[in-house]
């Protein structure tokens, strides 16, 4: 059920009235007003810088001097011939396969966790649920700091071991992970706890009383009933985590060697750092947007098709 | 009927989005022809501009946040104007510059890293400021890198704000500790070697031989470029559109610095140093020797500190005249009021009185001889080299040099961290990038 609300447009005005009576102007016209906040708000706020990100994209718009005309298609020809497009395609995929991985079978583990033991099951929640209120920024800076070679608490290990955490590609990519599991695990946790909670207990009754074992009632109860959070869950995660940005942007700069560049820095760095070109990161803005509409298409096909089944 | 409301969502959306884009594409298209062309206009003011106690707006970026916030004081407390300073992130200045830009919201003045200069006078940002400064009685004595980086079509648009000048820093005690000789500076990058490894070969907890910012193309070009001017080469053709990076004397510049770094007498956070900690090795006293900014010369205490121009694979010195140039933006309506500003900023007043009093660089050659320099050799000798200086030129210059993801940081990791044979190779990549 969240899955439809998550999928319907929030601009949607209400269905018109049902009853044939008829209405006086006065009534419509307080139909509009109560509307009108709203359509004010997505009408200034989504669909205006939609349209702007669309005529920057096939418009000649340098950032320092400005819309230059129309120039369509030069930009995306100039954003899939950009030599970190395919790179930060693919490693943005690699991120978001761990990210969601990662995240989806932790949260579930860990709200499995905090739901069975009852002793400790305030403080196991709180201490989950606590990254969760640190702004990813924020979280991002104290792991720099964490991380760093030379001013990080770690350091002397680091030096001990010859390695360190931003080192290599690899490294990069996992310290870069093991942030966003520790930001974010919380966070789905308490999302799959709702699902958990949601399934009715005397199917789990009923299953012990058949004599189902822990693996089989997990299996054939709780996966199935659990489907509209994980659903909920994965396509929070991998959206999420194909848009990520702002841990890449302060713990790697996309480095070392340019292995950590994600879709979104590369966008950034198009339009801020060097080539200035907001047309060009406009028109990978609008590549990545259609790509995100036709992922997320079939996400909701795919849990919408097993959900019918 | 989960389908059809999808599909009645999705048309009225179309709509919207189709009213919508005819609005916002009137509005672009009567807004196009406001900023272009890069004939900013002149500012019209007396040799002294005007102090009518009008408040002015000024941005600087964080790296000189020390001089710019001492200027401003010593300014503010002279005279009836007021400017108001606004400290930008280093990495944030360029994306709020734009943005500014392009809705016509820049401050009355903006300081500007001098290599960005050339393209932000291109792109109009700044107003011509040739009248003024040609009235300035001591304009053959200012910085001639900075007014050059200003100029375009031969109309001078911007001053050099504050100068930043790369010098090679030594650690005296600790060349002492090796048995160098603590008054005198390696006079070539065979010194320079030799020099670090002495200090690493001390084999003391936490200290290395050198240390440099691997990962910070800023950084690099800062301290690695005077090494090749040292030897009478260039880095970029007068246009600033082809690199020549793979001189002979670049080249030995790479494997004087991959035989440091294989030999371990690099600090190894050098390798992933991406800017912010690059000189904080140095400033601990735990690195040797560095080519380091002269501004820090003031914040480096606890030790003693020998200070010499950069030297190159066969001897010679240089320096990179970095920092930032200032200039009257596009969108100022008080620019005689800037101009008061900007002139006094010249005066010996601020330039010995504020910026040489806090052991700064001044930015005129006939007051390199101050009396705060007097008093510590090293200042003169930054004065000196700083006349030997050079600031390179081109309009792609961030795109090519100091974006993280720039060829030329390709180019030194390939060189240093990896076997150094793809040179020629990402040298073209970085004359493809300033060619566009």
């Amino acid at each position: 059920m969240t899955l439809h609300t998550a999928a319907a447009p929030p601009a949607a005005p209400a269905p018109p009235g049902t009853a044939p009576r008829r209405r006086t102007n006065g009534h419509r016209l307080r139909g509009w007003g109560y509307a009108s906040p709203t359509a004010l708000f997505v009408l200034v706020l989504f669909v205006v810088p939609l349209v702007l990100v669309f005529r920057m994209s096939a418009s000649k718009w340098p950032l320092l001097s400005g819309d230059q005309g129309i120039n369509f298609p030069d930009n995306f020809t100039a954003a899939v011939d950009n030599r970190f497009f395919v790179d930060s395609v693919l490693f943005t995929l690699k991120y978001t396969f761990f990210a969601t991985i990662l995240l989806i079978g932790l949260g579930l583990g860990l709200a499995m966790l905090v739901q069975e033991s009852s002793r400790w099951k305030g403080l196991l929640r709180t201490s989950f649920l606590v990254p969760s209120a640190l702004g990813l920024a924020s979280a991002s800076l104290l792991f720099y700091v964490l991380y760093s070679p030379l001013v990080g608490p770690l350091a002397p290990v680091m030096e001990h071991f010859g390695w360190s955490f931003l080192g290599t590609p690899n490294a990069a990519l996992a310290s870069t992970l093991f942030l966003i599991v520790w930001r974010y695990a919380g966070f789905y946790m308490l999302l799959m706890l709702v699902g958990l909670q949601a399934i009715p207990s005397d199917i789990y009754e009923a299953a012990r009383m058949d004599g189902a074992s822990r693996w089989h009632t997990f299996w054939r109860i709780t996966i199935p009933l659990l489907r509209p959070t994980l659903a909920l869950t994965t396509i929070l995660c991998v959206t999420g985590s194909l848009l990520a940005f702002e841990q890449f942007y302060i713990l790697t700069k996309g480095g070392p060697d340019n292995s950590t560049i994600t879709v979104v820095q590369l966008i950034y760095s198009v339009a801020f750092q060097g080539q200035n070109d907001l047309g060009v990161a406009a028109a990978l803005s609008v590549i990545v947007l259609a790509a995100l509409v036709v992922i997320n298409v079939v996400q909701l096909r795919a849990f919408r098709g097993s959900d019918e089944s | 009927m989960r389908i059809t409301r999808t599909r009645t969502a999705g048309m009225r959306l179309a709509a919207g989005v189709l009213t919508a884009g005819l609005l916002v594409g009137l509005a672009a298209c009567s807004r196009a022809d406001d900023n272009s062309g890069s004939d900013g206009a002149a500012v019209t003011a007396g040799p002294d501009g005007t102090d009518d106690g009008t408040t002015l707006t000024l941005w600087t970026r964080a790296p000189l946040e020390k001089q710019a916030k001492l200027l401003v004081a010593a300014y503010n407390e002279s005279h009836k104007n007021q400017v108001e300073l606004t400290v930008v992130p280093n990495d944030d200045y360029v994306a709020k510059v734009g943005a500014a830009a392009g809705s016509g919201g820049l401050p009355d003045l903006f300081a500007a890293d001098i290599v960005y200069v050339p393209n932000w006078v291109k792109q109009g940002l700044f107003q011509d400021l040739t009248a003024q400064i040609d009235g300035l009685s001591f304009k053959d004595a200012i910085n001639k890198g900075h007014l050059a980086a200003g100029t375009a079509d031969g109309k001078e648009h911007v001053l050099p704000f504050v100068l930043d000048l790369s010098m090679l820093f030594w650690n005296k005690d600790l060349y002492k500790e090796a048995g160098l000789d603590p008054d005198k500076g390696p006079a070539n990058m065979t010194e320079y070697v030799a020099n670090a490894k002495a200090i690493q070969a001390l084999g003391k907890p936490d200290t290395y031989g050198t240390a440099t910012g691997l990962n910070c193309g800023g950084c690099l070009v800062f301290t690695w470029f005077p090494s090749v001017w040292a030897d009478g080469d260039q880095v970029m053709n007068a246009d600033g559109t082809e690199s020549l990076l793979n001189s002979d004397t670049a080249k030995s510049v790479y494997s004087s610095w991959k035989d440091l770094w294989d030999s371990g007498a690099v600090l190894p956070s050098s390798k992933d140093e991406a800017g912010p900690t690059w000189t904080a090795g140095f400033t601990e006293g735990k690195v040797g020797q560095m080519f380091y900014p002269a501004t820090l010369l003031s914040s480096t205490t606890g030790f003693d500190v020998g200070v010499a121009g950069i030297p190159g694979p066969k001897g010679g010195e240089s320096t990179f005249v970095g920092g930032d140039g200032i200039g009257v933006s596009k969108d100022s309506k008080n620019a005689a009021q800037a101009w008061n500003f900007l002139n006094w900023m010249m005066s010996e007043d601020a330039q010995v009185g504020v910026l040489a009093k806090d052991n700064d660089v001044v930015s005129r050659s006939d007051l390199a001889n101050n009396e705060y320099a007097a008093k510590d050799p090293r200042l003169v000798t930054i004065n000196e080299v700083a006349a030997k200086g050079d600031t390179p030129v081109a309009l792609n210059f961030q795109q090519a040099f100091n974006a993280p993801n720039s060829p030329w940081l390709t180019l030194v990791r390939n060189a240093v961290l990896g076997d150094g044979s793809s040179v020629d190779k990402d040298n073209d990549e970085i004359t493809a990038v300033l060619s566009q």
